[in-house]
């Protein structure tokens, strides 16, 4: 088990890169605590596998550093790192039966046989597959498969980290809730650092303490679910987790008041003015009907009843404005005010989140 | 309950047409031939199997089989391991990648006879490269003479020629190998044989299978090349099947025999191909329980 560290680490898969877009990870320093369970989010193509593959030594990155504790494994081979990675698709032996698929990443480190018979039975039990032990792999289905591939990430205990690659993704639904309870189960009983790959904000949320959110090669922010749902750093953070994502609404600040097409807003804090590409970002869930005539005039469009609440679809001004109203909830017929949770409103220049009485966000992440 | 039209039979007809014309009806004046014997004149009459009993007790059928099966299962033990190992050492992406196809390639590109001509050549210990170097070093080397030297230069020739078709059908192999599975080998430490063992050759299987009918078939049928370069000799040292077979059908012009010698093996062709075609699929079958 290690504290992994990044220092100035970027990678691309071009030559010679000279722009920032030539890189598909963009400079990064981070350091992933001993132990805890972390979710990489983020959409397809964003530079969360790349990252993974730097960790375990699959890919060797262009700039920077890893060290591992302190110990840097840059160029060290995966071997060498003491590292469990689960992919995407499964990999399973097809020639071996399950058990010796489990029992492959002991076997190959030349571990004690008595010792691999009874870890290869935990995980069996652990994964639920003790039934079909004997069995050869490749008849199996991709459900089962993939559960072999977990299997065989989690058989060693003495890795440094156990990585996971988007592992649930050829998972049905049912079984996907499952598994995921059983790693963090897990995790609680193990104690080693996870790194959880996903695009899914449920099943980074669900899984992790902490959940990195990465977008278009950068990290945007590093938090746990409550800081990425209450603040978001980034107006990616605040559309990406969300359900809807967060309402960004194009304004004009002036000290505390913002002009949303002419319409002045309340922000409770003061802003100062800051300049450049200005948005205000609620969301859903603390925005609200106001009885009493403030707050923004809106036209809905649409109510979709989800069950537990109401997702009332409006419009400002040609913006759309996402609002969360309690199941028993009465929706207002065609138009009606809305106003903001003074504590939720967030302020947004050039993407990035800003402090109230700070014109510039200082400490680009 | 449902209907059924035949009249889809009628779309059928073309093609049993074709086949009939191609296949079946030329087939069967070879059958036609092997019940019957001549004296010339066009004039036939019937002798029931004496011509198959007769090729089947023959000394020269059998020998000529068993130079045959010799011949067949060297060129496979070494063409097919051989293949193997070339596949796994191409260049698997970038410009090399290509170049390496397109000379692997090239053998199977020339015409058989052709490639018969070059290694009679090549080998000719008075102007040939490599049976007057032969020579030159000392090393007694004369295919039209020496036996082995008439088998060895043989056996080279078919592995020159057609390994390159087991290389191609393992590369293809290779490369529709997900990149996840060397991956997930490097992560559980697999050596570099159990990559090979429980990854490569596993999903090579298929293609496998299909270049080892190939070369048994093309091998076991095996004609132009040997004639080209040693006819058959020194003696009947390299007279292999087919070769025996038109010396019969065309040299002596016994009809007969050698008609029957055609369905005989023919048919010796078509079942070693479907046991060992049933075998493999069964070990598949098997595996995948």
């Amino acid at each position: 088990m290690a504290k992994i560290t990044l220092s100035n680490l970027a990678h691309s898969y071009l030559p010679n890169p000279q722009k920032d877009a030539d890189y598909a990870l963009k400079k990064l320093n981070h350091v992933w605590e001993d132990g805890a369970a972390y979710a990489l989010l983020g959409p397809s193509g964003c530079g969360k596998s790349t990252l993974l593959n730097i960790i375990s030594g699959l890919l060797t990155p262009s700039e920077g550093q890893i060290f591992f504790n302190e110990q840097d494994v840059t160029h060290a081979d995966t071997a060498d790192r003491n590292i469990a990675q689960v992919f995407q698709f499964p990999v399973v032996y097809d020639t071996m039966t399950v058990k010796q698929n489990l029992a492959f990443p002991l076997k190959n480190r030349g571990v004690d046989a008595q010792y691999i018979e009874a870890r290869v039975n935990e995980i069996a039990q652990m994964i639920g597959m003790q039934d079909v032990l004997n069995n050869k792999a490749q008849g199996l289905t991709a459900d089962a498969k993939q559960k072999i591939s977990l299997g065989r990430g989690m058989v060693r205990e003495d890795v440094n980290a156990i990585l996971f690659d988007e592992p649930l993704t050829v998972i049905d639904p049912h079984m996907k809730w499952e598994l995921r309870t059983q790693l963090k189960a897990l995790h609680q009983q193990l104690e080693h650092t996870m790194i959880y790959v996903t695009h899914d904000q449920t099943e980074a949320l669900t899984f992790a303490d902490k959940v990195v959110v990465m977008y278009d090669g950068k990290v945007v922010q590093i938090g746990t679910p409550k800081q990425l749902f209450e603040q978001p750093e980034h107006t990616f953070v605040g559309y990406f987790i969300g359900s809807p994502g967060m309402n960004l609404l194009p304004a004009k600040i002036e000290g505390s008041i913002a002009l949303i097409n002419g319409t002045a807003i309340e922000l409770g804090a003061d802003y100062n003015n800051p300049t450049g590409k200005v948005e205000i970002g609620v969301r859903p869930e603390f925005c609200s009907f106001s009885d009493d005539g403030s707050g923004l005039m809106v036209k809905i469009n649409r109510v979709e009843d989800v069950g537990r609440h109401k997702i009332v679809r409006t419009q400002f001004a040609g913006i759309n404005l996402n609002i969360i109203a309690p199941s028993s909830a009465r929706i207002p017929a065609d138009t009606c005010h809305v106003k903001f949770d003074l504590a939720a409103i967030n302020v947004y220049v050039d993407g990035w989140r800003i402090e109230a009485q700070q014109t510039k966000h200082e400490a680009a992440l | 309950m449902k209907t059924v039209n035949q009249k889809a039979w009628f779309l059928v007809l073309p093609v049993l047409l074709l086949v009939g014309f191609s296949a079946v009806i030329p087939l069967m004046t070879v059958v036609n031939y092997s019940v019957q014997d001549t004296f010339g004149n066009n004039v036939f009459y019937w002798v029931g199997l004496e011509w198959f009993e007769e090729i089947l007790h023959s000394e020269r059928m059998h020998n000529a089989l068993g130079r045959q099966v010799i011949f067949t299962t060297i060129i496979m033990l070494i063409e097919i391991p051989l293949g193997i190992f070339i596949s796994l050492h191409m260049p698997q992406k970038g410009v090399w990648a290509s170049v390496c196809l397109v000379l692997i390639a090239l053998p199977l590109l020339i015409p058989w006879n052709v490639v018969g001509t070059i290694w009679q050549i090549f080998g000719r210990i008075d102007i040939g490269l490599l049976g007057y170097s032969l020579n030159a070093l000392g090393i007694d080397y004369n295919y039209v003479q020496n036996a082995t030297a008439a088998w060895i230069t043989i056996v080279i020739m078919d592995v020159w020629h057609w390994t390159s078709l087991v290389v191609l059908l393992c590369y293809a192999g290779l490369q529709s190998i997900p990149d996840a599975y060397y991956q997930a080998a490097k992560i559980d430490q697999a050596s570099r044989w159990n990559v090979f063992r429980y990854i490569e050759l596993p999903k090579m299987m298929g293609v496998l299978l299909i270049a080892s009918l190939l070369r048994f078939m093309d091998s076991f049928m095996i004609y132009t090349e040997p004639f080209v370069l040693t006819g058959g000799g020194p003696g009947n040292v390299t007279t292999f099947l087919s070769i025996d077979l038109v010396k019969m059908a065309i040299g002596q012009f016994d009809l007969g025999p050698a008609a029957a010698f055609s369905l005989i093996y023919f048919l010796t062709i078509l079942l070693i191909s479907w046991v060992f075609y049933t075998i493999m699929t069964n070990i598949d079958k098997r595996e995948g329980i």
